[in-house]
């Protein structure tokens, strides 16, 4: 139960309230970790939170994208080089990558949830050869809420991605609505795909919806689920959904686990 | 070391404290009979029995025993798993863990139910892939004299979860307490126990002895009124997560959390972070939390269970159905606690049968 330290090493405005951080242990290495694995970031004196692991550093670091919600998020927004954070992890279930080999591969992101995809994301574009069609669906509220619009080109000339937004403005030549009517833009063949899909819940259920009644099997259809978390090790209670503990059975969950209970309100 | 009798508690406890135990036992404090630290047997309740039943605690003078009452709201956890604990400070940058504290304490008037949800919460801090160092410090302090019920609670079910009324394991020694005249029964659960039972002044156990002390806990199980069918109990709650009932309970339930606080099983916890004002050393303190609370499930500004209906179905469903999934056992150990603290009296096993 207590958090490593960790120096800022580089940080980096996204957006508005999203900023990326580079995290480095002030001493030793940084364990190892698996796409779609989080940490609990923990900003000295104020609180801890669970955010996921987008990527490794160069320099051996993590880079997590923290989106500036509350007193904890909006501390650690605020983090500057050099300053001190704790990190506890990485903990929780992966993307099962292996599992997608030899298959046509959808990765869907609702906002921040390109975060935690985005090691998926560059996994597939540096061993595209080991899947079928590859396509990126995105959705964001606004076009400058939209993550990563640097990569998200560059990946677009390697697979096809496509990004839909729900409120254009006026330069927004894509599409807008939701992220579900891309879907049936992209090209896979549903009983041979594999699916990541990563965003609010509501977004999540609906994705998967629509993927299931194309025919993709719900146990092919990964998801990342977000619960309130206080330990990030099974201990707090806080993240139950039924007889999961979202922490330690999840976050990446397949939706044949989780569809039963996705469908009760307020389970 | 057999079985052997004592006339006092006196010896017993003087005992313990010679070997560095706060000897901590019932007594009365405001009405209520909790566990507290005792200087002598002078201290125990004697003559007080407690009327329990649903949303009702009163005490009253009745006979000569010593333990003839039943479950205190406090339970083991308050030991083995405190109100309130720090976890590290953070100063300069550097974190450093709190000494864990886990003064030896022997806890005299154990009931069954409660070595029973000693035996949940092992499963819960010890079992998994993060096991709790100082829950585990904790519980190794702790020398456990279990008592056998004599008189079972109003609300109490031990029978029908069977861990009870009488502790078969899990004690360093267990009395019952025998009638005509006046004496303790006492029993060594192991080495620990048999070893302090050795040193103090006490005579052999008869056969009369074992059998009036078996006695005991075969009428208190006769005389418990309250009877819970477990049989289907867990299916019937993961398929009932849309009854119409639990509205209705909602309807009476305060979501005041008091039967998740009296629960000795119960172990959710949440964190408190903090900056002393004095040198700006961070500080993060661990203090139990309620799935009754809203803010317990806040997600992005909204709780996930809004409704009282979501947290009371949390809470009869994690104990009584997901508890196997997560820790394969039963939650709840029978002890009534939750059903006598309720202040809108819910009883969870007339509950439990209306969700058939
Ligand atoms: C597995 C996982 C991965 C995540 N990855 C990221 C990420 O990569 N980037 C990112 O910006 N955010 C991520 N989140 C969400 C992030 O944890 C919350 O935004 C954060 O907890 C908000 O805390 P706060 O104190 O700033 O906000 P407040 O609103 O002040 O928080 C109040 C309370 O609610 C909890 N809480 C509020 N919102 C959430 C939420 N969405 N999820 C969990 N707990 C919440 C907080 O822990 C706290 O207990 C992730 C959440 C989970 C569960
Ligand atoms: S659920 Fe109620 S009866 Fe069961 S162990 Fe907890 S407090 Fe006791
Ligand atoms: S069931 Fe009773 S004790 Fe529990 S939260 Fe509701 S009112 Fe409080």
């Amino acid at each position: 139960m207590i958090p490593t330290p960790y120096h800022v090493r580089s940080r980096r405005p996204d957006r508005a309230d999203t900023v990326t951080l580079t995290l480095e242990p002030v001493e030793g290495a940084c364990p190892s970790f698996l796409p779609g694995q989080f940490t609990m970031l923990y900003a000295p004196g104020v609180g801890e939170i669970p955010i996921s692991i987008s990527g490794r550093a160069r320099s051996g670091g993590y880079v997590q994208t923290v989106r500036a919600v509350g007193a904890v998020s909006r501390a650690l927004c605020r983090a500057r080089r050099g300053d001190v954070v704790g990190v506890r992890g990485p903990f929780g279930t992966h993307w099962e990558l292996a599992a997608a080999h030899g298959l046509d591969v959808v990765v869907a992101a609702g906002g921040l949830g390109l975060a935690p995809l985005r090691p998926v994301i560059r996994e597939l574009a540096a061993h595209g050869a080991r899947f079928g069609r590859i396509s990126v669906i995105v959705g964001a509220r606004t076009p400058s809420t939209l993550m990563y619009p640097r990569e998200l080109a560059r990946w677009g000339r390697d697979f096809d991605v496509q990004v839909t937004v729900d409120h254009p403005d006026r330069a927004w030549k894509g599409p807008t609505g939701l992220i579900t009517k891309l879907v049936g833009r992209i090209v896979f063949e549903p009983a041979r795909t594999y699916a990541f899909v990563c965003g609010p819940e509501v977004m999540m259920r609906a994705t998967a919806g629509e993927l299931v009644r194309r025919g993709v099997p719900a146990g092919r259809i990964a998801l990342s689920l977000e619960r309130n978390m206080k330990c990030g090790i099974g201990r707090c209670g806080h993240c139950q959904l039924g007889p999961l503990f979202t922490c330690l059975d999840g976050p990446v969950l397949t939706y044949d686990k989780v569809a039963d209970l996705l469908e009760v309100k307020q389970l | 070391m057999e079985a052997a009798v004592l006339d006092t508690l006196d010896p017993l406890i003087g005992a313990l404290r010679e070997r560095g135990y706060a000897v901590v036992g019932p007594m009365v404090r405001d009405g209520v009979i909790r566990f507290a630290e005792l200087d002598s047997a002078a201290d125990l309740p004697v003559g007080r029995a407690d009327e329990q039943a649903p949303g009702v605690y009163r005490l009253h003078e009745r006979g000569e025993l010593v333990f003839g009452f039943a479950a205190s709201p406090d339970s083991v956890k308050r030991w083995t798993h405190p109100p309130r604990s720090t976890l590290f400070r953070m100063r300069d940058g550097v974190p450093e863990p709190a000494a864990v504290r886990a003064p030896k304490v022997a806890l005299l008037g154990v009931r069954a139910c409660d070595l029973a949800a000693l035996a949940v919460q092992d499963r819960v801090f010890l079992g998994g892939r993060h096991p709790d160092e100082a829950y585990r410090e904790r519980r190794a302090a702790l020398f456990l004299i279990a008592v056998t019920c004599a008189v079972p609670g109003g609300t109490c079910f031990c029978a029908s979860t069977g861990t009870g009324p009488r502790a078969d394991s899990g004690f360093d020694l267990a009395l019952t307490e025998l009638t005509g005249p006046h004496r303790f029964l006492v029993e060594p659960g192991g080495e620990r126990g048999a070893e302090l039972l050795a040193a103090l002044p006490s005579r052999p156990a008869g056969d009369a002895d074992l059998e009036t002390a078996r006695g005991v806990g075969a009428a208190a199980e006769a005389r418990m009124g309250r009877h819970l069918d477990l049989g289907g109990v867990r299916e019937r709650l993961a398929e009932g997560r849309e009854s119409p009932v639990w509205n209705e309970i909602a309807s009476r339930c305060l979501t005041c959390a008091n039967c998740t606080m009296v629960c000795p099983t119960c172990f959710c916890v949440t964190v408190e972070d903090g900056t002393s004002l004095d040198d700006g050393t961070a500080e993060r303190t661990e203090r139990w939390d309620s799935c009754f609370t809203l803010e317990f499930t806040e997600l992005g500004g909204a709780p996930v269970r809004s409704s009282g209906a979501a947290r009371y179905r949390q809470w009869l469903t994690h104990k009584f159905s997901t508890w196997f999934d997560q820790f394969g056992t039963c939650g709840c150990v029978g002890c009534g606690r939750c059903v006598t603290w309720c202040p809108a009296g819910i009883d969870i096993i007339e509950e439990l049968e209306r969700l058939r």
